[in-house]
Parts: structure tokens; sequence; C-alpha cells
């Protein structure tokens, strides 16, 4: 693994790469208060469109703005055609997964995935143990979460099978670069991505249940207003011409599912739904959730509707399980696997332990189950104190950690404060599946506005920026 | 077809614009009412009777004890508390444009977004003096850009008809109030008519529903208490009499009827209040009592909400 931090403009030897050239010689013509005066029209933008994302009960403004960095992040097409072999690989290979879980559980029998690891794990639904949903397809919408730490060394940080959000700031942000840079996007021959509500209709009207009487009714679940990703959902129902329902919106007679309306009831067929399974039926899952549907789960199982993503694909996104992933492509699909994975220790496993708690101050070490940037420890960014402190929590429960080395995140400029400045970004690609599986170019790219910082997370004042995939 | 919910919150946002709108107007002229040489507003009757329009007399009164300007503007602008202040109104239908969303035009939703961001900056140290003006103003322009921008910008079909329900639903009860209760300030048994306060006073009427010019130039003979009755409830000229909003009320009801196929209870309704307002005559209302037609107004105008709720907005 490279040590030196690899800049994706300025490339390993300081000689600025290729596609970055016309963007450096734009950076070096524009003064600085144009980039200045340009941010505070974007914010402006982000504002009045109301593109915010809601954190609750930390005090301060509950409806923030995600920091959007106007530079954009430059992918050439080479690049990006092995990225996207690689995730529609990666893709296939985790639903398969998924499927062979709650079917014959084939890989379990090879002993390729402890059978603990998956049947006693959290996200692990017995419910869906033995029942089919349509196209075999579980994780419709994936993110997966990817660093670079050099030229052609591109790791998967993390997949996100369950609602992996952020694509309406892939859209939005090209929106927006588009809109207040023209010149310099012109500049470019950069593949558009606004095709991908549509990609994402299709994708959903491929895997109508098995009962659908028609052409399917789509609609988008949203657990309602006050949940941090609702712009996002607003926006793709607004986009895909369906309807954003919530909860009480629906309700469950004879095994069917239907809308309210002012025409009185409609059927509906397929579910996007972003509102996780503990809250999908408190028929099945936790009684207390009135985000949910009662009897959605028997209509789902019944065939009369379909869930996207599929109740209980989490188990391939856990933590646990994203070591077992490469071997994932191998078993189910007899590819070598194009993207690779973190080496990744897991504190469960006694040797690793020790390692682990040995090498503490190099290291990334995360919570199995956890998300959004909370309950890590980011070894060399921290301090004695914390770091005894995490190693104690370790000690008290390994089954629950992981770590992995410090990845040396790849670099972009960034206009910060004091002027434009490297900073470190990861990239949060969607892949689509139903009847067949895309991917539109380009993704989210997250990037730590801090100097030096490794945590992209938005939760953790993390920024975005456009992700420019070049057409060939 | 749409949700049930989403046309609820359409008719919601509707009729809390128009709410605040209506507040605006109101203030605006009690200000302008309070400021008149005469000391008319010696009692207080002139702020009094604003909080009586705006109907939550009895909650004003567990709260303050006098129908001062500052706690009547304090209460029925800026008040948390108080469900139907300017504030409130502004918030809830922002909150409600926010669940939906999908369903509204981006002229609609950035006016009510830009409203809410706004808000904040308006407080009761702000709206002292002169500014109080320039807060009314906004209100009411926040208002009329909405209204506007819905029927300039939406497709015509439910969710528009739903969105104009609200307003004039909204409207027809504001306008009844305000004419009810100024009538009773106005005109208290023992007062002669006719004098110049009152002059002022009957134009505030006028003025808090934008039908001062109108009135002048459909009667052209100087303000008569019941012309001002007369063009307030059975002109279809002026837009915010009683009869232009039944007027609307059916229309939009009608397209409902038709774009469903389907007629409800509220169709019913909706056409005896037009038909009486149409088929009606102002000396049988003065004969009747104003204030009593005017109740029974707001009442069945109440009882109209409900079944449009009933009939769609539920599911």
């Amino acid at each position: 693994m490279a040590h030196a931090i690899f800049d994706e403009m300025g490339g390993p030897g300081g000689d600025v790469r290729q596609a970055y050239r016309k963007l450096q010689s734009w950076l070096e013509e524009t003064p600085l208060d144009i980039l200045t005066l340009r941010r505070e029209e974007a914010e402006t933008f982000f504002r009045r469109i109301g593109i915010t994302f809601a954190v609750y009960g930390e005090g301060g403004d509950p409806e923030r703005i995600i920091p959007f960095d106007i530079i954009p992040r430059i992918i050439e097409a080479a690049e990006w055609r092995l990225i996207s072999e690689g995730l529609i690989q990666r893709v296939k290979a985790l639903n398969a997964f998924i499927a062979d879980v709650y079917g014959g559980q084939e890989i379990l029998r090879a002993g390729l995935v402890p059978r603990d690891q998956v049947l006693l794990n959290d996200t692990y639904r017995y419910q869906m143990q033995g029942v089919s949903v349509p196209q075999n397809v579980y994780t419709h919408i994936a993110g997966i979460d990817m660093v670079r730490v050099g030229a052609e060394d591109f790791y998967v940080l993390e997949d996100n099978c369950r609602t992996p959000s952020g694509v309406s700031y892939m859209l939005e942000n090209r929106e927006i670069t588009m809109r207040i840079f023209p010149d310099l996007f012109s500049r470019y021959n950069v593949a558009p991505v606004d095709h991908y509500c549509d990609e994402l209709m299709r994708t959903l009207t491929s895997v109508a249940p098995r009962n659908c009487p028609g052409e399917p009714t789509v609609v988008v679940l949203t657990p309602g207003i006050y949940n941090s990703a609702y712009y996002e959902h607003s926006f793709l129902a607004d986009q895909m011409g369906v309807e954003l329902v919530e909860g009480p919106d629906l309700y469950v007679m004879d095994d069917i599912v239907y809308m309210r309306t002012t025409q009185g009831p409609k059927r509906v067929d397929v579910i996007y739904r972003r509102v996780d399974d503990e809250f999908l039926d408190p028929l099945t899952f936790r009684p207390d959730s009135v985000l949910g549907v009662a009897g959605l789960m028997n209509a789902y199982r019944a065939g009369n509707v379909n869930l996207t993503n599929a109740v209980g694909a989490g188990i391939a996104d856990d933590k646990a399980i994203y070591t077992y992933v490469p071997g994932m492509v191998e078993f189910y699909l007899g590819e070598k696997p194009i993207l690779k994975n973190v080496p990744t220790w897991r504190c469960g496993e006694k040797d690793d332990a020790a390692y682990v708690l040995d090498h503490l101050a190099e290291l990334v070490v995360k919570e199995v189950h956890g998300s959004g940037g909370y309950g890590m420890l980011v070894g060399p960014k921290s301090t004695k104190e914390e770091i005894e402190a995490f190693g104690a929590r370790v000690k008290a429960a390994p089954e629950k950690y992981i770590a992995q080395p410090t990845l040396a995140l790849s670099t972009c400029p960034t206009f910060v404060n004091e002027g434009v400045a490297p900073r470190h970004v990861d990239l949060r690609p969607f892949i689509l599946s139903g009847a067949d599986i895309r991917v539109v170019p380009g993704g989210l790219t997250r990037v730590a506005m801090r100097e030096g910082s490794l945590v992209v997370n938005s939760s953790q004042g993390g920024g975005t920026k456009d992700t420019w995939v070049l057409k060939d | 077809m749409m949700l049930a919910r989403t046309a609820d919150n359409l008719y919601w946002i509707s009729r809390y614009m128009e709410r605040a709108e209506n507040l605006a107007r109101m203030l605006r002229v009690t200000d302008r009412l309070s400021l008149m040489p005469s000391g008319t507003d010696a009692d207080g009757s002139e702020w009094q009777s604003a909080v009586i329009v705006s109907g939550a007399e009895e909650d004003f009164y567990r709260k303050h004890e006098e129908a001062t300007p500052e706690n009547v503007i304090s209460y029925l602008a800026f008040d948390t508390e108080n469900p139907s202040s300017i504030r409130n109104c502004i918030e809830t239908a922002r909150r409600n444009a926010r669940a939906v969303r999908t369903a509204l035009t981006t002229e609609q939703w950035e006016c009510l977004n830009s409203a809410w961001l706004e808000l904040p900056r308006w407080n009761e140290t702000r709206v002292r003096g002169s500014g109080l003006h320039r807060f009314l103003d906004w209100v009411k322009d926040c208002s009329l850009l909405f209204t506007g921008g819905t029927v300039a910008t939406m497709l015509r079909r439910d969710s528009f008809y739903f969105s104009r329900l609200g307003t004039f639903i909204e409207r027809s009860d504001n306008t009844a109030r305000i004419l009810d209760v100024k009538y009773h300030v106005l005109l208290p048994e023992h007062a002669e008519v006719g004098g110049g306060i009152d002059y002022y006073q009957w134009a505030s009427i006028l003025r808090a529903v934008s039908g001062y010019r109108g009135y002048n130039a459909v009667y052209r003979e100087g303000l008569k208490p019941w012309l001002i009755a007369e063009f307030l409830v059975m002109r279809e000229e002026m837009p915010r009499s009683l009869i232009s909003c039944a007027a609307e009320i059916k229309e939009c009801l009608d397209k409902l009827g038709e774009e469903y196929g389907q007629r409800h209870e509220c169709h019913r309704v909706a056409g005896q209040i037009y038909s009486r307002l149409r088929f009606g005559k102002v000396e049988d209302i003065f004969r009747q009592g104003l204030h009593e037609f005017l109740s029974e107004h707001i009442e069945t105008n109440d009882r109209l909400g409900l079944e449009i709720s009933r009939s769609y907005l539920l599911g």
C-alpha cells in the first residue's frame, strides 16, 4: 500500500495529470474572489431549492447544507471503465450472496463464510428465508464507497446494500457546476448523469411483483420530513414522476397494498422504500413503528408487492461480512475480483485482535455496525488517551470491531478558506440492478474539508464535489 | 388522482397563506385607525376588535390582560403558542410544503421557502414604529406571490383545485369575520352614523380587503354601511366578497367532480351557499340581521370545509 499521498491533480511526481490540465490552467486564470462569489452563489442555490441535510438533536440549524466544494473531481474514461466493470462484478456477487443466504445457503455449506457470522448477524432477517423475489435481485440500488490511493489503486471501503443515499447530490452538484462554471464545463467532454432517474425508474418497473396486474405503480416510501435524507426522497419521487408516500398513506387489505388517494384506494406494486427493515411492518418487526405499514410483509411474501431494496439485503453490507466479498466474486462468478478490498483484521478472531491492540496507533478501528463516521478511531490522528480508551472498548467486546490500515486517501484540489488546497476524497458510485445492471458514469465524491482529515462523512463536516467522468 | 395527504397539505398551505395575509391586512388597518387624531381608540376597541376578528379572543385574554397594541401585535403576528399567528401560519405552510415538495411548482416552493428563510429576521422589536408596515407588507407580498404563482404555474388538474379551495374557503371565512366584527364595533346602537371619524372607520373595512377604490368605482355615492356590506357580501366584481369566494369554490369543486367523475355532499353544500348569495336580496339579509347572517355563513363555510375533507382529503 502506497504511503505517499496520491494527489488526483498533481499525480505522484508533481506533474499535473492529463485530465486535470485544463482545470489547472482555468484555476490559474480565475481570481480567488470569483471563486468566492461562485461558492456563495452555489450556497444560495442549495438553500433556495431546499437541498438540506437534517441533523436533529444536536442544536444549531437543523436543516444544514452539506458544504459543496465548487472544484470538480475528474475521472478519466479509462479509469472509469475499470471502476464500473469492477462495480458491476461486485454488485452481481453481492446480489448472488444475498439470494444464496435466503435460499440454498451454498456459501455457508462451502464454509467460505462462517455460518454464525450470517445467521446470528443483526442484519439477517429470518423472515426472508425461502421467500423468492422478482429477478432474484435484492440490492436494486447499491452505493459502493471507494477510495483511491494511487494511479491504479482503487479500494472498496464499504458496500451499501440497504438504502444508500447521496445520489441526489450527484445530480444537483452537476446541475450547479454547469450553472456556475459553464466555461470550464464546456472545455471538457463530461459524461452526463442526468438520466439516472430514468434508469432508476426502469430498474424499479423491471422488478414488478409476480402478481402485478399491469403497468406497475411505483412509489417512494419515506420516513417523512424529519429524516436526514428527506430532500433526496422527494427529489427522486419527483424526477421519476411517482408518489412520495409515508407509512400512513398506505394500507394492506387481503395482502394487497393500497395508497389512500383523493379517489379512494389505489393499488401499489413496487415500493422504493427509504425506511429501514425494522420499521417497515409493525406486525413483523418493531411493533412501535409508525413509519411502516401493518401487513406489508405478508403482501411482500405473497408476491403482491415488491420492496426495493429487499428486506434483509443488509446482510451483504455488514462490516463483518465485507472481508468475504472478494471470495464471493470467485465463488459465485468464477472471476477474479477487479476491485480490491482494504486488508481488514476482524477483532473477533484472537490473532487479529492481538495484532490490532498492539497497533492501534496506526490503524483505523471501526464498530462493525456503526455508520456515519461515529464510533471509530483513526489511530494516527488520535491522542494517547483516546487510543487507550478505545482499546479498552475493543478489549471488552472484540467481536464488535474491525480494523484496517490507515489508507492514504487521495487528495483533490479543494476551495477552502486558505485558497485552493488538496483535501482527501472518497467516491460513492451508484449501481442499479433489475432485469439488468447499470452504472451511471459518476458518483458522489465526498471531501474532508479540514486539512489532513480523513473523515468525509457529511455528519462530521465533510463536503461534496461534482464528479466528472470524461468520455473518450 | 393524487395522495389524499398531498391534497390535504396543498389545501392547508393555501389556507395558512391566505390567513397570514388577512391577518396582516387587518393589523395594518387597525394600526392605521389607531393613529387617527380624535382618539377613538382611547378604549383600545380597535385593537380589541382585531383580536376578535382573528377568532382567538379567549386564548388571547388567557395570556394578556389588555389588548394593547404591543400585546395584540405580539400575539397575532409572532406568538408561537397561537397556532394562527402569522409566524405559525408561514411555518406551517412551509412545513406542509416540504412534505409535498413534489406536488408544488418550483415557484410555489421557492416563495414559501424564501418566506420561511426570511421569517426569523422579523420579531417584536423590529416591527416597532415604521417596521410594522414593512413587515405587514412583506407578509401580504409573500401571500400574493404564492397565490399568483399558484395561478400562473400550476397544472390545471386536481392539485390546483385543492390549492384554490384552501384559498377561498379561508378568504370567505376571513372576509365574513372582518365585516362582522367591524360592523359591531362601528355601529353600536347608540352611535351616530355619518361623522368624519366614521368615514375613516368604514374606509378601514374596505382597505382591509383591498376594496376601497373598488367600492368607489362601483357605487360612486360615498361610504354607506349597508352598501359596504352589500359590496363585501353580494358583489361578484369584488374578488374578496363572499359571493366571489363561493363562486370560485363551486367552480373548483365542479372541476374536481368532472375530473373524478363523481360528486359528493360538498358539492351540494357549495351550491347551496352560492345560490343563497346569488339569488338572495340584501334587504333580506339586513332584515334577518347582518350579524346573524354572517355567523351562519361562517358556520356553513366551516361545514363545507369539513365536507371537502371528508370527500377527498382523508383518503
